[in-house]
């Protein structure tokens, strides 16, 4: 790991209206780290993800990302043509619903080589060899790479929007329950997947769950939220074999045992 | 001024109607030709502009119409095409709306005319630079099939985001081995904006580069103009190991026996009989009546 992180958060704060979403969150993440943000439904794990990946824009506070160059930038000062450039090839944004994530009418081949044709890529044998390639990586089989999303189950659309993210070589990937919806054979096999991924390109990786099994298997370090805001940090088998805050502690105890 | 409009009523119950030359109000065509400036100087961005309702229904060419009553004057001679004939409804329709809101001269003659009014194809006959081309357009945004959300795809014209449209393609020849748009191909306009070409079929778009003639294109319903000035470079989209191609006939026009020209298939009998002709009739009359023949054609002496 390097020294340098890769994306800070500081005093990040949004509310919608009157209401909070969330409320000075400060954090950081280094570079092949993977980050959980655990929490019940409405703590603010989804707000906080929308403000990282600039999807949402903050009230208050700020994020700053370390760029290729290595220069540390304010992601609310550059152009919206840079913010979109390195939304698709610096980062992955996998959704819940891969639906959201894909094109549903357009081939996995296609969407999996969308972001090479998005970058110059303008040679189709290449692109297509690209594709295959990744489809393996996801172990979606080669002679379904002309089928459209609609004819794949819920786990094969989830590998293929993984294959569609990470054929960029991007450097942080941002994940909403990836596994949410998925019955528990496939969310074992898709948990497995990640973590090979995860570890053989070195990437970072923000991940929302509300499943503390999910963090345990993947994550290096986890944030815990409630009502908007961080109540603990710490690494992932601290927090979760001896947490600190009674909130945690409840959360821990609520996971049911197999 | 009243007194004297009275007394000329005419007998008949309809109404003496004057229309304003070229039936729509100055104001109006000057709101259509500042939108039609930009355009020129923004080649292959689509202005919005208030289209204006005319006594024809969408899907009929208002955007076209429109737009060659904002640049017709008095002195121009007007031809109007549809699917390159000059014949055909939609021709016929414009171009008696013309004569009667403007009673300019009209031709089908293409090198006679100034201004061409078109749906579909443009003319086999080479433009000059003192011609202006006037498409109707029925949807003008090239990514609207990919991304229905209008807000993202003025996003992407401005950030030159044009990787979607080569995902079309790519589909194309993931289901099908080759390109198979034929019609409404994209194009890229002076290395910048990514245009839809209207639906002309991909045959044309050599046409469009470098052109000498100045080319308008107007979208009635969807209420947008864009434009590519003259000798602009038009490169249709493509990738490096599946080229850009028009099509190819086997065989030249049956009745005028041109090769290297646009055919349309006209269907003989109940029993498989077929001809390609020509789907410019100007083009083609004007061959037969230099003596070309084809192999179903008549020789122009005979036939007269």
């Amino acid at each position: 790991m390097s020294e340098h992180p890769l994306l800070i958060a500081e005093g990040l704060g949004k509310n919608y209206g009157a209401r909070l979403g969330c409320r000075d969150v400060s954090l950081e993440v280094y570079p092949g780290e993977v980050l959980a943000v655990v929490g019940e439904s409405g703590s603010g794990k989804s707000t906080l993800l929308g403000l990282l990946s600039t999807e949402l824009t903050p009230t208050a506070g700020r994020v700053s990302y370390r760029l290729r160059d290595g220069r540390l930038a304010d992601l609310s000062t550059l152009s919206a043509a840079e913010r979109r450039l390195l939304m698709r090839t610096d980062w992955g944004l996998i959704r819940q619903n891969p639906a959201d994530g894909l094109r549903m009418a357009v081939s996995a081949g296609g969407n999996v080589g969308e972001r090479l044709m998005a970058v110059g890529w303008r040679h189709y044998g290449q692109i297509r060899a690209e594709a295959l390639d990744w489809l393996a990586k996801v172990e979606i089989a080669g002679d379904r790479i002309d089928d459209d999303p609609r004819a794949f189950s819920g786990g094969m659309r989830q590998r293929l929007q993984i294959a569609r993210n990470l054929v960029t070589r991007p450097r942080l990937v941002f994940m909403d329950e990836p596994t949410g919806g998925l019955d528990v054979s496939v969310q074992a096999r898709l948990l497995d997947l990640i973590r090979g991924l995860v570890s053989d390109l070195g990437l970072a990786v923000i991940i929302v769950t509300h499943d503390l099994a999910v963090a345990r298997l993947l994550s290096h370090r986890m944030v815990v939220m409630r009502q908007g805001r961080v109540i603990e940090t710490g690494l992932t088998d601290q927090v979760l074999d001896d947490p600190r805050e009674p909130y945690t502690q409840l959360l821990v105890s609520s996971v049911l045992a197999a | 001024m009243s007194a004297q409009a009275t007394s000329s009523m005419p007998r008949s119950s309809m109404p003496d109607i004057t229309y304003n030359f070229a039936y729509l109000d100055e104001q109006t065509k000057r709101m259509i030709r500042r939108a039609i400036l930009k355009a020129i100087a923004v080649p292959g961005y689509q202005v919005p502009f208030a289209a204006r309702e005319m006594p024809m229904p969408y899907g009929w060419g208002t955007g076209g119409v429109q737009v060659t009553a904002a640049v017709l004057g008095p002195k121009d001679v007007l031809k109007v095409i549809d699917q390159g004939a000059d014949d055909t409804t939609n021709a016929v329709a414009i171009r008696g709306f013309f004569e009667k809101t403007a009673r300019v001269a009209t031709t089908t003659a293409t090198a006679d005319a100034t201004v061409i009014q078109t749906r579909h194809r443009i003319p086999e006959t080479a433009l000059n630079e003192n011609q202006i081309l006037v498409y109707q357009v029925p949807i003008p945004e090239p990514l609207r099939f990919l991304e229905p959300r209008e807000t993202e795809t003025r996003q992407l014209h401005a950030l030159a985001e044009y990787g979607l449209m080569h995902v079309k393609l790519y589909e194309d020849i993931a289901r099908h081995g080759h390109i198979a748009t034929t019609y409404a191909y994209p194009v890229e306009v002076a290395g910048r904006y990514v245009m839809d070409p209207s639906p002309i079929p991909k045959f044309d778009n050599p046409k469009m580069d470098d052109c000498p003639a100045l080319q308008l294109f107007g979208a009635g319903r969807e209420k947008r103009i864009y434009a590519i000035p003259p000798h602009t470079r038009v490169h249709s989209l493509d990738f490096e190991d599946h080229p850009f191609k028009v099509q190819h006939f086997a065989k030249p026009c049956a009745l005028c026996a041109a090769t290297g020209v646009y055919l349309d298939e006209v269907i003989l009998d109940d029993k498989g009989g077929r001809m390609f002709v020509c789907s410019d009739t100007d083009y083609c009359n004007t061959r037969q009546a230099q003596g070309h023949v084809g192999e179903l054609g008549v020789p122009a002496e005979d036939a007269a």
